[in-house]
């Protein structure tokens, strides 16, 4: 390992420009001309729009143009798009209602976008939309996942019922076999909250058009631009694919809000050709809040069946999925195709069937939030686990031990087929890191200080990397799920990466160079990595689904490879020797067996100048591209232990202890890679413990601002305990699984499993805040007062 | 945010002679308040007057056994007053649970009292310590200064120019921080004086800052947590939403009560 290579702690490259506040996002570009868009938002979760008078807010100081949905529908624009066919049971196509970018006739969530104001400044745009007079016929919502199919409320036409389809996966038949001869079995109802990503800088969005060339550009806060050209041109219509340039700058953070296409980018890019001026917009929290595509939202009841001998041996899932008031991207696939195949965890079960009704309510879209989907299974599967042992009287990393899968690949009921892995190992590290032995000790010295102490494991799996292609297209993807990458060597030696994949947090500044550095053996400092701009890189999908590592770095290691191929024809031509003579180590080309080399840097520049190439066979240049698409899902999985203490008092919860030992395959930089795990723990005990969004039954969301939900802070979270196994990926030639969604996928079901633990019953739901452990320690120190 | 006239007057009558002649108007302080309401257009005064200026509103002295503070005095100055400390070491540590570093360091005591937020910390002091906000008209006991949720008894154009707190013998506070917001979702404030303990609740009450007789009657009696034994609010008076209903912010007043107790006995 260099310095600077795969595996080394490099300091971000990035961190420079962020930490002394000279990033470049969305919002701080401005072109000459500028406008400023507001949207009109609903401020009713469901109702007609009988008429919306636009004439005196036209004429108010400043205004430039007011349009709605009418005018998009006049130009022909699309509505916004769900990439991903769900087939219900019965083989019908899910239903999908239409998702007008501004509402036409009726609008379905508070915060929905019923007029867009375009004026010289952003006060003047509010101004006039306030004089905007619109007559709506207030109907009645419904907002909660479980009342959705059974409330008279009708949202969309095509859904006289509000189901969006009826799904399954599995196998009925050998799992009901398996409940019928079950030695015990385990039940358990789990409602998995709604949260609010709440990206550290807000969405933003600015449209331009060039009349003179026809072009329009986007500046946009997203995780994948070429994917937001394609909706926006191919689906949307609002520009030929060829004719915009979207770009996505430094973009502060996303958790997977920032995939989809929303409606205030398709309005900006529209718009700019409209008043012929640049549009921006740029959300500010409260629409954060309302409109931002949510996460989660389940309400599930689960059972699990064990033999005589504490065997898992069947596993049958109801889950009724929110997804909200529209069908957002990529929402469709995040409690199916991302949810029950991961319902097998880490466990060797051979029967799993799981159902999934998917239901539209008067809220925000919801679609994928870090992690999306396989949260949702382990909360299931590591719940029920824990409860299981319980109920067995059986100690729960025991139970968990015999029923891990030990052989590689295992193929689980639910599509996936797990490539590698050693479960055993990070349960063995992790019990050791967190001092379980002794943990009863410490659960009496805290019992002395009349506070309750709990214990929780979370011995998750999720899949990785979203890919092959293949694979998800027969899942119903609407797309491919390749990277692409191009190494460009310059005539100096140094080397500009472009990829397609997208850093809004995740580090690849850093660690895509240093794979570079390593394969190239030149200095980390000679190569720069260019993202987020369909202008200058070729081709790709983005970053979600911790895909980058797995599926981008992959693309760029092949494309370095040509590079080196090349590279080789290169030095045979100018150290006149056979290209097969030539050997490529630490940074140089040599001929083999002699002491002839050139280094890096000197090729490079021979490429370009091209003097010694005899004959026309090799071209000048060294620069090569590639297209990567894995054989598989990559499969990290890990043991987490959380220990808590509980005020009974006062229902606070302290997380004592924090221990995590996860097998992420290779890694490139463990620095990045504990931030990423420290991070994704805190975004799980903010599910646990403290974040929820909640609608009343109106629908108003009374959770709109920092006020009323509650984010994860640094004093409530403990000093992390990290370990590492490694059992390499086969399917990418790097041996990456990926990092960036563990932490938030084991967190909750830790947490709560410690709280149970603690509470000595399960009746305590997500966000465990104060006042509900408070209520729920009452019923534990009932019968000790009894005593 | 809506337009308005800006006016920064030097003096307190020269902010009261505005104050008198613009109609719908706002005085300004520290602003961390009033700004986000303007901002989100709930409040949209045509004037605001900034007492940013005005040096005679600042600064913390202390005669005797009274502690008198400016009412643009910010948190910070609280948190670093040496008198303070000495004086009424309650009021630095509750001072140091108000908000974020930039609420303290732009927030300011008057501010914080004439706004009368129902979870706001200084009003339980005011309370208990039994100060006097002192104003350009008049002198008025905090007894009769709080008057319900964000209501007091301050008139139009009205100015805090300081308050002024009987230093106690013993004292200490106790918050339980709205898990989102970090006011208090209780805050208990018990101070012992010559004449007797006051206890002040913040964050609980359906009707704003109150003070619990029964609890001071007792305390009065034998200043120790467990003369608190038996003693509670009644739930029907307390404010209730998702992170904490009327029953959970009952029972939490007599735990914060008891902690403050110790807390302030311990000292
Ligand atoms: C993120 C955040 C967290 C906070 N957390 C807490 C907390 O934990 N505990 C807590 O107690 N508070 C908290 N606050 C509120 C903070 O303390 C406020 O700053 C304070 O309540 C108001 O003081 P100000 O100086 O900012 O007043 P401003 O916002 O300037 O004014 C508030 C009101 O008081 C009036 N006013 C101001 N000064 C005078 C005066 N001298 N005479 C007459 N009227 C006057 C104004 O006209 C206005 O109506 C928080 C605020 C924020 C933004």
């Amino acid at each position: 390992m260099t310095a600077t290579g795969i595996g080394a702690p490099v300091r971000r490259k990035e961190d420079q420009r962020f930490v002394t506040g000279q990033g470049r996002y969305v919002d701080d570009f401005n072109r000459p001309g500028q406008t400023y868009a507001y949207f009109l938002r609903s401020p009713h979760a469901h109702a007609t729009i009988r008429s919306i008078n636009t004439g005196p807010a036209k004429i108010m100081p400043g205004v430039v143009a007011i349009f709605t949905g009418d005018d998009l529908a006049a130009d022909k624009i699309g509505g916004l798009i769900c990439g991903w066919m769900i087939h219900s049971k019965d083989g019908s196509p899910m239903k999908a209602g239409p998702h007008p970018a501004l509402a036409q006739g009726k609008v379905r969530y508070v915060g929905d976008h019923v007029a867009v104001v375009i004026a010289e400044t952003l006060a003047q745009a509010k101004d006039a939309a306030e004089a905007i007079v619109v007559d709506y016929e207030v109907l009645p919502a419904v907002a909660d996942t479980a009342q959705a199919t059974k409330s008279s409320v009708q949202i969309h036409d095509v859904s006289p019922d509000n189901t969006v389809f009826n799904w399954h996966l599995g196998n009925k038949d050998e799992t009901e076999a398996a409940f019928a001869r079950a030695k015990h079995v385990t039940k358990i109802d789990l409602v998995n909250n709604r949260l609010v990503p709440n990206a550290l800088e807000p969405r933003a969005a600015l449209g331009e058009y060039d009349p003179g060339n026809d072009n329009y550009t986007l500046y946009t806060t997203s995780q994948n631009p070429h994917v937001a050209r394609l909706v926006l041109s191919a689906f949307i219509g609002v520009a030929p694919e060829h004719k915009l340039r979207v770009i996505a700058p430094d973009v502060g953070g996303g958790f997977g809000s920032k995939i989809f296409i929303y409606a205030e980018e398709t309005v900006c890019v529209w718009a700019a050709k409209k008043v012929k001026r640049p549009v921006k917009w740029t959300s500010d929290r409260t629409e954060a809040f309302l409109s931002d595509a949510h996460g989660r939202d389940h309400v599930t009841h689960a059972e699990m069946a064990t033999d005589e001998n504490g065997k898992i041996i069947g596993l049958r899932v109801h889950t009724i999925a929110n997804l909200g008031a529209y069908l957002s991207t990529f929402s469709s696939s995040v409690p199916t195709y991302l949810y029950a195949p991961l319902l097998s965890g880490q466990y060797d079960i051979p029967a799993i069937y799981c159902e999934v009704d998917a239901v539209y309510t008067n809220t925000a879209p919801v679609d994928a939030y870090r992690g999306a989907g396989r949260p949702e299974a382990t909360f299931v599967v590591e719940r029920l686990v824990e409860k299981t042992a319980r109920e067995l009287g059986q100690d729960p990393a025991e139970l968990r031990r015999k029923n891990y899968v030990t052989q590689f690949p295992h193929q689980t009921p639910v599509i996936m087929a797990y490539d590698t892995g050693d479960y055993a190992a990070s349960l063995d590290k992790a019990l050791e890191l967190a001092d379980y032995k002794t943990f009863p000790q410490r659960k009496q010295e805290s019992a002395r200080r009349g506070k309750l102490r709990g214990i929780g494991f979370s011995s998750y799996i999720e899949a990785c990397g979203i890919a092959p292609s293949q694979a998800v297209g027969s899942l119903g993807a609407g797309v491919g799920l390749w990277e692409s990458a191009e190494v460009r060597v310059n005539p100096t030696g140094s080397v500009e990466v472009l990829t397609g994949s997208h850093s809004h947090g995740q580090g690849h500044e850093t660690t895509f160079a240093q794979l570079v550095s390593d394969r190239l053996g030149i200095p980390i400092d000679q190569v720069s990595i260019v993202h987020g701009d369909t202008d200058k890189v070729q081709f790709g999908m983005g970053t979600y689904g911790s895909r980058s590592g797995a599926v981008g770095m992959s693309a760029i290691a092949k494309a370095i490879d040509k590079v080196i191929a090349k590279g080789k024809k290169v030095a045979a031509h100018v150290l006149e020797a056979s290209e097969g003579d030539i050997e490529f180590k630490d940074g140089k080309f040599g001929v083999a067996g002699t002491d002839k080399t050139l280094g890096f840097g000197e090729v490079a520049l021979q490429a370009y100048i091209a003097h010694k190439f005899s004959g026309q066979d090799l071209e000048p240049g060294l620069k090569e591209g590639a297209f990567y698409d894995p054989t598989n899902f990559t499969f990290p999985a890990g043991v987490h232990i959380c220990e808590v203490e509980i005020d009974p008092d006062t229902g606070v919860t302290k997380i004592e202890r924090w221990t995590a030992v996860d097998d992420f395959g290779v890694i490139i930089n463990p620095m990045i890679v504990e931030g990423q795990v420290h991070g994704g723990i805190a975004q799980g005990v903010g599910q646990a413990l403290l974040e929820g969004a909640f609608y009343d039954q109106s629908g108003q969301l009374i959770t709109a601002s920092f006020n009323d939900y509650c984010m994860p802070r640094a004093i409530d979270l403990p000093s992390f305990q990290v370990g590492m196994t490694v059992t390499p990926c086969p399917s990418n030639p790097l041996g990456i699984k990926g990092c960036g969604e563990a932490g938030a996928i084991a967190a909750p079901p830790a947490v709560i499993n410690a709280i149970t633990d603690a509470l000595g019953h399960e009746d305590i739901a997500m966000p465990a805040t104060p006042q509900a452990v408070w209520r729920a320690a009452q019923k534990t120190r009932m019968p000790m007062a009894a005593e | 945010m809506y337009a308005f006239e800006y006016h920064r007057p030097t003096s307190v009558s020269e902010a009261a002679k505005l104050a008198g002649q613009a109609d719908d108007m706002k005085f300004i302080a520290g602003g961390h308040t009033l700004l986000p309401t303007m901002k989100m257009r709930l409040a949209g005064p045509a004037n605001l007057i900034d007492l940013g200026q005005i040096a005679e509103l600042r600064g913390i002295t202390r005669s005797g056994d009274t502690l008198t503070i400016g009412a643009m005095t910010r948190y910070v100055e609280v948190l670093n007053s040496a008198e303070v400390r000495d004086a009424i070491p309650a009021l630095v540590e509750m001072t140091e649970l108000v908000g974020d570093p930039h609420v303290r360091h732009r927030g300011t005591i008057g501010g914080s009292i004439a706004n009368n937020d129902p979870s706001a910390d200084y009003p339980a002091a005011c309370l208990a310590l039994n100060a006097t906000i002192v104003t350009d008209r008049r002198k008025i006991a905090a007894d009769d200064f709080f008057q319900g949720i964000f209501t007091t008894a301050l008139d139009e154009g009205e100015i805090i120019t300081q308050v002024s707190f009987p230093i106690p013998s013993q004292a200490a506070y106790a918050k339980f921080r709205h898990p989102a917001s970090r006011y208090a979702l209780v805050g208990v404030f018990v101070a012992k004086h010559t004449d007797g303990v006051r206890v002040a609740v913040t964050g609980a009450g359906s009707n704003g800052v109150f003070r619990v007789a029964e609890m001071e009657d007792a305390l009065s009696r034998n200043f120790a947590a467990d003369a608190l034994n038996g003693i509670s609010v009644a739930e029907d008076e307390m404010n209730g939403d998702i992170h904490a209903d009327a029953a959970y912010r009952a029972h939490l007043v007599g735990v914060m009560a008891r902690r403050a107790v110790q807390a302030a006995t311990l000292g």
